[in-house]
């Protein structure tokens, strides 16, 4: 055995795996800082009146009621009208066309769709709903978070059924199954828990989106349940109070923060669960 | 061997051609599949076996740029012509793969799935198919108490059992079996031979094997395939004792394949 190459491998790895560390911890350390900020300015803005008063006027009391009623109608909407095209089109592009041109120039629009900058969705439903209803309303909000959650279903049905072995899908259809059959009772069953994981990060990632809403539900000091008048929303109520001098509305600011935090990464835990309790 | 004498074609395969795309994987296939008889295809890998198979229940029009040749006559329809109900076909001859395959849902779900497709009937009868089903398949007795647990949670060999057990619960003409203990163990593997011998008296059984041993002790006819061709077909006695083609005398005898 050669020592001296022996040694050198060592020291190689050792340098190596100190590299990784530190990178590790380097991105972790920023991670912590954003959340410990984040827990100590905004567990301290918790408190009852966030969820029963309106937003309030500069230098007044008052709570997020309005915009956590907004951004909850607005969120359910776009996941009710997302998910089922989401999930068909998911399912066209794993089970039906796979190889087909039309899949092909399907799951191209998708990436670009998936990775659009939000704010030119929310320009879009700006000129094709804002604009043809003439005022802003959370109809148009909900329409522009749906645009944002198709692509992510959509990638990630498609992902999860390409994960289901064929010899399911041949299995099922051996037995004289037809093809809606088999992908509804078999293939859908088996991939049930990373489509599920799909729909919850889709909600994770409308839940923080504020350009969307900027110019298509713009926002609503005072409680309404009116989708066809602008409403609130907790990510447009952060943006403008956050960049106010007043010292309360920078409180709620951070409470909204907190709030929408603790909602993602709950929905991220649910998913990661779910996903592994698949796996066993 | 009597009645294998008197037994008559349930399926004809005539002049059958195969094609991956351009390739050619079965080269003008002629062999009778006699009424409730076993007949084992046997030959080294890729030769084609798997391929015939999967033409017999046309299961290989999942995947694109598959198409077969020739005639597949069963009980006088060819079953290679394009009005044939492909569904009702596939629940008329059944399959077994090579890696079970059980569906994510409950063990009684499982068989229920494939009876549902083509019937309505009371639950009390349902349960009693299924019931008699799980019998066939030797299984009954290690899953009668869990019937409500998940298939997967059973082992490799129960699993392949309940495989059969589904087939066999949707009462088919014919069952295909693709290597169907390549990934069992010898226990496990007796059982299903066992299985296999029962079930000939009703239904008619192909079963391709890598398995000399399982061929002659499962089977009643053989077809030894070479390269996507037919070499040599007739009673498996006779293919293992006096073979014709002295190819199929290697590949038996352990010399090639």
């Amino acid at each position: 055995m050669n020592r001296s190459l022996y040694a050198g491998r060592k020291i190689r790895n050792g340098i190596f795996l100190s590299l990784s560390v530190f990178a590790a911890l380097f991105g972790l350390v920023w991670l912590a800082l954003i959340l410990g900020d984040l827990c100590y300015n905004g567990f301290g803005s918790i408190n009852l009146k966030l969820f029963t008063e309106m937003t309030p006027p500069p230098a007044a009391e008052g709570g997020l009621a309005n915009a956590i009623f907004g951004s909850v109608v607005m969120s359910a909407i776009a996941v009710v009208a997302g998910t089922p095209i989401g999930l068909l089109a998911g399912t066209y592009l794993a089970e039906y066309g796979r190889h087909s041109r039309l899949a092909f120039i399907v799951r191209f629009i998708n990436d670009i769709l998936l990775s659009a900058p939000s704010i030119v969705t929310g320009l879009f439903i700006y000129e094709f709903v804002v604009v043809a209803m003439g005022h802003f309303s959370g109809w148009a909000g909900a329409a522009a978070l749906t645009v944002i959650v198709i692509p992510v279903v959509v990638r990630t049905t498609e992902n999860m059924l390409l994960l289901v072995p064929n010899g399911l899908r041949e299995a099922a259809a051996a037995l004289g199954a037809p093809r809606s059959t088999v992908i509804r009772i078999v293939t859908w069953r088996a991939a049930r828990a990373g489509i599920v994981t799909g729909v919850l990060l889709a909600i994770a990632r409308i839940s923080g989106e504020t350009a969307p809403l900027l110019f298509t539900s713009l926002g609503n000091n005072f409680w309404s349940h009116d989708l066809n008048a602008p409403i609130a929303s907790l990510p447009y109520v952060i943006f403008e109070y956050a960049m106010s001098a007043d010292e309360g509305w920078h409180k709620l600011a951070w409470a909204g923060a907190f709030l929408i935090t603790a909602t993602v990464l709950t929905l991220s835990i649910v998913a990661r669960v779910l996903e592994s309790s698949k796996r066993s | 061997m009597d009645a294998a004498v008197q037994s008559k074609a349930k399926v004809d395969i005539k002049n059958l051609s195969f094609y991956y795309g351009a390739a050619k994987a079965l080269k003008d296939i002629s062999l009778p599949l006699l009424d409730r008889q076993v007949t084992a295809f046997i030959g080294p890998s890729g030769c084609g076996k798997s391929t015939l198979l999967r033409v017999l229940n046309r299961i290989y029009e999942l995947y694109p740029r598959q198409r077969a040749e020739g005639e597949v006559i069963l009980d006088g329809e060819n079953i290679l012509n394009s009005g044939v109900d492909i569904n009702l076909l596939r629940s008329r001859v059944g399959m077994v793969f090579q890696k079970p395959t059980p569906f994510p849902m409950t063990i009684y779900d499982n068989i229920a799935f494939g009876i549902k497709l083509y019937e309505r009937m009371p639950r009390s009868e349902l349960d009693g198919r299924i019931e008699s089903a799980l019998q066939r398949a030797a299984l009954w007795t290690e899953v009668k108490d869990k019937l409500r647990d998940s298939g997967l949670s059973l082992s490799g060999g129960q699993q392949q059992r309940l495989c059969i057990a589904r087939t066999v619960a949707t009462k088919p003409e014919i069952i295909l079996l693709d290597e169907p203990c390549s990934a069992l163990d010898p226990i496990s593997t007796a059982k299903i031979e066992e299985l296999i011998d029962e079930l000939s008296a009703e239904y008619t059984i192909v079963i391709v094997t890598h398995n000399m041993q399982q061929a002659s002790r499962a089977s009643d006819y053989t077809a030894f395939m070479y390269l996507g061709e037919l070499v040599e077909y007739g009673p498996t006695e006779r293919i293992f004792t006096a073979p014709d083609n002295k190819r199929t005398e290697q590949y038996i005898t352990g010399r090639f394949g």
